[in-house]
């Protein structure tokens, strides 16, 4: 636990999830980011749209702010707690 | 990448996805968040019901994993009112635009406003009448190029919050697709609120208004909306009316406390009938 707490001082770490089928390629999502975490894909999905992707993850809250801008439902962002994550790592130990 | 679900799914019917609308349409930031506001209440499926009338936010009632009724055009208040006087214990919500509310159905939504009926209108203005083309709607502001209006509309637009306000309503608010907590707080607020409950959001069109006006696609819209917006809360719903291109004014106008039609006819008939009368808002039909 002091190790976790030494490397970071930051409780939470965020993850996002894409539907790239799903999406529209809007671009709300990319351009209300807090920490610009995404970016508009190279490739195209199968109905034509640019999806976001994920550029980093490092800067990612898991606000879900994105998730709540998706018209389409095709992303969200989800909060991890470090600390449990940490004390389950330690268990496997 | 793991498999969890979207939070919002629940409140949704997935099967029917992707939706409708343009890409750049705010209409689904709208149903987000009610999901999310619904999520935050703790609702239960069973506890409330949508209805909604004919446009592209008419398409909401068939999105919603929620008993709704898609009613004819214009008609989704009298729906919803007579479904609350059936059935009081449901939340009754009516999503529609405003070209369904105001234009077809304005005259519905001043009386439902005046009686107080305990609805909660969510009204999508966007400006136009998007899914027949892009005819000039009731809000469509002057200088506005529409399908009807090639010159520029030249008639005053309504200023919704200022028409409910005026006619009755209970609470106000109005915000745009860019304010995404503040909307899903509004929404949370006007459920749990007895009354008639009116809440407007300025919503992008892109494949109509916006293109026929030359104002870019729906992030233009929405960048024009962060930059132009000002919160304003309990501000004079008489100064909120809308220009092209002008600021908007958003915010909770009004929250206020009036008796609503049950509440106001058990009270009328039970004071002249006394122990006759069984109060009606509070037992409801006995089913």
């Amino acid at each position: 636990m002091a190790a976790s707490k030494k490397n970071s001082k930051r409780k939470f770490r965020g993850e996002v999830y894409i539907d790239q089928e799903r999406c529209k390629g809007c671009g709300f999502c990319i351009e209300f980011c807090p920490t610009h975490v995404l970016a508009l894909a190279d490739s195209f999905n199968q109905k034509g749209y640019y999806p976001p992707v994920i550029a980093d993850i490092e800067a990612c809250t898991g606000c879900d702010l994105c998730g709540m801008y998706c018209p389409d439902f095709a992303i969200y962002g989800v909060k991890i707690r470090l600390d449990v994550v940490q004390e389950e790592a330690n268990h496997e130990c | 990448m793991s498999k969890a679900t979207n939070p919002v799914e629940s409140y949704l019917r997935m099967d029917r996805m992707p939706s409708i609308w343009c890409p750049g349409c705010g209409i689904g930031i709208v149903v987000n968040c009610f999901a999310r506001a619904l999520q935050q209440m703790g609702v239960d499926h069973d506890e409330l019901a949508v209805v909604s009338g004919i446009g592209c936010t008419g398409r909401i009632a068939g999105y919603v994993d929620i008993d709704s009724f898609h009613t004819t055009h214009g008609r989704p208040i009298p729906f919803a009112t007579g479904l609350k006087v059936a059935r009081p214990d449901l939340k009754v919500i009516v999503m529609s635009g405003e070209g369904d509310l105001v234009s077809i159905g304005g005259n519905h939504l001043i009386h439902a406003a005046r009686r107080n009926s305990d609805v909660k209108v969510i009204c999508v203005n966007n400006f136009t009448y998007a899914m027949t083309g892009g005819q000039a709607g009731p809000t469509a502001p002057r200088h506005s190029i529409a399908t009807t209006a090639p010159y520029g509309s030249f008639d005053k637009p309504f200023n919704l919050p200022f028409l409910a306000d005026s006619t009755g309503a209970v609470y106000v608010a109005r915000w745009t697709t860019y304010h995404v907590r503040q909307l899903t707080r509004s929404m949370a607020e006007a459920m749990s609120k007895p009354g008639f409950c009116f809440i407007e959001v300025i919503s992008p069109c892109p494949t109509i208004f916006s293109r026929r006006n030359r104002l870019g696609d729906g992030l233009d819209a929405m960048r024009y909306y962060k930059n132009s917006s000002k919160v304003v809360n309990g501000a004079n719903t008489r100064m909120v009316g809308l220009d092209l291109n002008g600021p908007i004014i958003v915010g909770k106008f009004i929250d206020r406390d009036r008796p609503t039609l049950l509440e106001a006819m058990d009270e009328e008939i039970g004071s002249k009938l006394g122990k006759r009368y069984v109060p009606y808002a509070t037992t409801g039909v006995q089913r």
